[in-house]
């Protein structure tokens, strides 16, 4: 130990030596959890998936639950599958930043807030019994009050008839707009249809306490967070709409993409 | 009782971190709204005042008093690194949940204050216990937060449904307050309040004396 603590040489010695060993420990904490780590967001993401689908069940674990479920490249401009990239090792949700296959929305265009919208994605197919498509899972997202909600919205084989919604990840009011996350008000959404008889997109998100609980196309929003509720309102309408999976759902309503 | 004893116990009720020395209140906030995130947060700032003690004051000697504060940070830093990266692999949900708070022990007030005041000057056994008694108190103002605000404000323990609320069809009408950060001031004061009123001596002399009012006879 050297005599004089204050000497520059002393404490350059002391500060170098604390930095090297709290890099080494804490670079081998981040190297060694790394894997783990991976796997739960992957499991993490499936199984929002799943619950968008309502594939759910008590007992088996997402990896087993997701075995059914077949994941497609998807040209949201085309409307058609592609192989564009490799599916195993495509990042829908790295893609969303990626401005090679991103372009600026026109603000027209962009109800839902989200500045670029990615060319490819992914969708998510459960087939039956004899191959065709039962449930056609799409990932959707926008802004809400403070922050992007980023889900999925699930349909059933005549890409018009909702099976289930629900958010993975957002930042809103908890006990306000987090109610997005409650079970009861995601329970409104089964059933939906997406548009009306004469083809134009009418599901629709109400301000809370005024859905007509008849109709087919409405959803009660929830109250006391109308500007989540507006958000939520916006972003189905763009990812249904033109600008996102119409043109895949007319595809697949016709016979194929 | 002995000096071990003391040092851990006595920062539970006695000196108790959030309520006597007004450390750390930012994360007692933000992280109160549910009894399981916050057991996790409790666990976690525990681990990290405990550790940090411990290896600060193992080389307390060594450390230069112009750089000692930097030194204390990377330690810390250090720490909290490791252990929001330990969430992330073994309670994914929860540290979901935690986001930022997790990092942002870092800036926890106790973890540095016990580490200026009580690891920097004694040996490292009771820095490492000062640490987890610290810890301790620290966890009880943040558990005694939580399940009020959890049970009144969601009508949940750790999840599980006490109070059948309203929008799921049962009686409670929960108090949105309550899932606000605002809401953890008025328990905690609560809190120091229930403290000081069986703790006398805790309570500070006022600094200052209102003037009696000017009665009619002095004009």
């Amino acid at each position: 130990m050297a005599k004089n603590k204050d000497s520059i040489s002393y404490v350059f010695t002391v500060a170098f030596a604390v930095c090297l060993v709290c890099a080494v420990i804490v670079a081998t904490a981040a190297v060694s959890l790394r894997p783990l780590q991976i796997k739960n967001k992957e499991v993490d993401f499936k199984q929002n998936i799943l619950a968008a689908a309502g594939l759910l069940e008590e007992g088996k674990t997402v990896e087993e639950m997701f075995e059914q479920v077949e994941t497609r490249l998807v040209n949201i401009e085309t409307g058609q599958f592609s192989s564009e990239f490799d599916i195993d090792t495509f990042d829908p949700v790295k893609a969303t930043k990626d401005p090679k296959i991103t372009e600026k929305l026109d603000a027209k265009v962009d109800i839902a807030s989200i500045k670029r919208r990615e060319k490819y994605t992914e969708v998510y197919i459960v087939r039956d019994a004899a191959g065709d498509i039962d449930t056609l899972v799409l990932p959707i997202r926008g802004y809400g009050l403070w922050s992007t909600l980023w889900g999925f919205i699930a349909l059933e084989e005549d890409f018009n008839t909702v099976v289930g919604l629900g958010f993975y990840s957002h930042a809103e009011t908890p006990g306000l707009g987090g109610e997005v996350d409650n079970p009861k008000w995601k329970s409104q959404w089964p059933g939906k249809k997406v548009v009306n008889d004469s083809g134009e997109l009418a599901l629709t998100v109400t301000k809370g306490g005024q859905a007509d609980t008849t109709s087919p196309y409405d959803v009660d929003g929830l109250s006391g967070a109308t500007l989540t509720t507006n958000g939520v309102n916006n972003l189905v309408h763009f990812w249904l709409g033109d600008n996102g999976f119409k043109p895949l759902l007319d595809n697949l309503k016709a016979g194929g993409a | 009782m002995s000096e071990a004893r003391k040092v851990l116990l006595l920062p539970i009720i006695k000196n108790n971190p959030i309520a006597l020395q007004i450390l750390g209140i930012c994360s007692a906030l933000a992280v109160t709204t549910s009894l399981n995130v916050t057991l996790v947060m409790c666990v976690a700032l525990t681990a990290v005042t405990a550790f940090s003690n411990l290896f600060i004051s193992s080389i307390r000697n060594f450390i230069p008093s112009s750089i000692r504060i930097i030194v204390q940070m990377t330690i810390i830093a250090s720490l909290v690194i490791v252990v929001d990266q330990i969430l992330k692999a073994y309670a994914y949900d929860v540290s979901k949940q935690l986001s930022v708070f997790v990092g942002l022990i870092i800036t926890n007030c106790i973890v540095m204050g016990r580490a200026e005041a009580y690891a920097m000057a004694n040996p490292p056994v009771p820095s490492f216990l000062d640490g987890i008694g610290n810890g301790l108190g620290y966890s009880l103002v943040l558990i005694f937060v939580a399940t009020i605000r959890e049970l009144f404000g969601a009508g949940k323990l750790f999840g599980i449904e006490i109070l059948p609320l309203v929008n799921d069809g049962g009686w409670y009408v929960p108090n949105g307050l309550l899932l606000l950060p605002p809401s953890a001031f008025f328990i905690i004061a609560g809190f120091i309040w229930l403290l000081r009123t069986s703790q006398k001596d805790q309570v500070e002399g006022a600094e200052f004396k209102i003037a009696k009012n000017v009665n009619k006879e002095a004009l």
